[in-house]
């Protein structure tokens, strides 16, 4: 599946290209089992698909990747998901926005393109500001770029198209990750819960306040 | 060699989600035996950082400054580290925290570890326990490069005291054009109201609320508590309420205190966003809610009459400890 993150970006994507003319292609970096994701995004209505052959290690080494195909394609603008939904590490758009000493603008909420001009709003905590730079640009896409309404199911149609698109494969550059895995952890299993009447709400305050200690 | 952390200011105050950094990096400190130096920008009185141990605290004082800017505050916190000799800096995960340090990572070649959750477990190799799977699932994370960077996951270590001096030092890092190409025009932001990510109690509300006109005992209940209003993802989609008071996986993370869930079923996307609430309070007419097997407490019945309810009680309670 495309990462929600990601496919708010590419929603938006298919906006710049149906309203603007630009030309789409999108790219992941992973072995061979993820080209149907990239293949259900040129049914969405992407241009063409590249995929970096090598597995995705971390954050920096997905990055250096993007970063090398983001160069050798001179895109004005890269679109990113906020974060990744397994290992959330919420780094790699910023990372690839500092490997090309492009502009970043990160939980990206609004982006409209004017010219050689982009305006964008950013969520921030407890509200959001509008931002305004130029290209090239990455940005951290996250819920509210679009409208839920306006994601796309791909039709037959899409389908058919897509397989006929270009979905090409290149070879990873030599870098090496920052960061590795030792060990998985599950949390730790929950106590049960405590069922307090509704019509003892007295107990639930006492609870909170001498047993929970939160208020 | 002193552990660098960077700290955000609101009207001249410290956010505390800074001061549980400070709390956080001094424990490091220990473990590294170092000492801690703490970056802010455009604060008067940094002396509240003593009590968490910061030793030095490089003020920067700079109009240009004055809004968040990622690029630029990333610049001054490379600048800060490199003279500091820092081989840790550690931020929050406020969104602007999240915002600057992958740019930082790369400035200073440097491992970026997010959403961690405890102290390093080992120096060498430098572990640290991080969650993944939207709080599904912790990993333990090896960061190899000789500099490191932390994300702490706010309100995961809580304020810890420990005396430091905090010696100020103002500190002008050299700031270029490029580094204010991404221009703030305009700010949006509530005004004192306290958000998600720095509340203490989090109240939310689901579609068993049956729609946004039903929200003002909900507000008047997180008023009373002095509480940050969040919403289920349908809440948000049919606009009942902002999408900026959406938690769960695609919306904001909640890490409070308390969490108190009302008329929220509890979708897996929903528990995974707020999962590392420390505890949780479900009120929900069907017993059969999934959330009643995610909370700590819960309280079977109909919203409409306990919450006012509730509140009263609270308010009541609130008087008898003030």
């Amino acid at each position: 599946m495309i990462n929600p993150n990601d496919e708010f970006g590419l929603t938006r994507a298919m906006w710049f290209k149906e309203k603007q003319g630009a030309s789409v292609d999108v790219v992941n970096v992973g072995g061979p089992e993820t080209e149907p994701t990239l293949r259900k995004a040129l049914a969405i209505g992407a241009d063409s698909a590249i995929r970096v052959n090598t597995p995705a290690i971390d954050g920096f080494q997905v990055a250096k990747q993007l970063a090398k195909v983001a160069k050798d394609g001179e895109y004005d603008l890269i679109i990113a998901g906020r974060e990744s939904l397994d290992y959330n590490g919420g780094m790699v758009p910023g990372m690839v926005a500092a490997l090309l000493n492009a502009n970043f603008i990160n939980t990206c909420i609004g982006l409209e393109v004017d010219g050689d001009k982009a305006t964008a709003i950013r969520e921030i905590d407890g509200g959001k500001e509008t931002l305004t730079t130029s290209f090239p640009l990455v940005i951290g896409t996250q819920k509210g770029l679009v409208q839920e309404s306006d994601l796309r199911i791909p039709n037959m149609r899409g389908i058919m198209q897509a397989r006929k698109k270009p979905l090409n494969v290149v070879e990873p550059i030599e870098t090496a990750n920052q960061t590795s895995i030792d060990k998985f952890e599950k949390p730790a299993p929950r106590g049960a819960i405590k069922l307090i009447d509704a019509d003892n709400l007295d107990e639930l305050i006492n609870l909170l306040h001498n047993e929970a200690k939160v208020i | 060699m002193s552990v660098l952390v960077y700290t955000e200011s609101e009207e001249g105050k410290f956010k505390k989600a800074s001061l549980e950094v400070a709390s956080y990096a001094k424990e490091v400190a220990k473990i590294l035996q170092t000492t801690v130096t703490a970056v802010t920008f455009n604060t008067k009185d940094a002396s509240e950082l003593k009590n968490y141990g910061v030793d030095k605290v490089l003020n920067i004082t700079n109009e240009k400054l004055g809004n968040f800017n990622a690029e630029a505050y990333a610049d001054v916190l490379k600048q800060a580290a490199e003279k500091e000799g820092s081989k840790v800096v550690i931020l929050s995960q406020s969104a602007n925290s999240k915002y600057v340090a992958p740019l930082l990572a790369v400035h200073l070649n440097a491992g970026y570890a997010s959403n961690v959750v405890g102290l390093p477990e080992s120096a060498d190799p430098f572990t640290v326990k991080r969650t993944a799977f939207t709080n599904k699932a912790f990993t333990h994370t090896k960061i190899d490069t000789d500099i490191k960077i932390i994300g702490l996951s706010n309100n995961s270590f809580g304020l810890k005291e420990n005396q430091g001096n905090a010696i100020a030092e103002d500190f002008s890092p050299t700031l270029s054009e490029a580094d204010f190409s991404v221009k703030v025009i305009n700010v949006d932001k509530a005004k004192d109201k306290v958000t998600i990510a720095d509340a203490d109690i989090v109240v939310s509300g689901g579609r068993g609320l049956k729609g946004g006109e039903n929200w003002g005992m909900i507000e008047d209940l997180a008023d009373t508590l002095g509480a940050a209003l969040a919403c289920s993802k349908p809440v948000s989609d049919m606009g009942w309420r902002p999408h900026s008071e959406h938690v769960g996986q695609t919306g904001k993370p909640v890490a409070s205190n308390l969490y108190i869930a009302i008329g929220i079923s509890g979708a897996i996307q929903h528990l995974a966003g707020v999962n590392a609430s420390k505890v949780k309070v479900v009120i929900n007419n069907d017993p059969e809610a999934p959330f009643f097997k995610a909370a700590d407490y819960g309280v079977v019945g109909d919203a409409f009459e306990i919450v006012p309810k509730l509140t009263e009680k609270l308010k009541e309670f609130k008087a008898k400890n003030a």
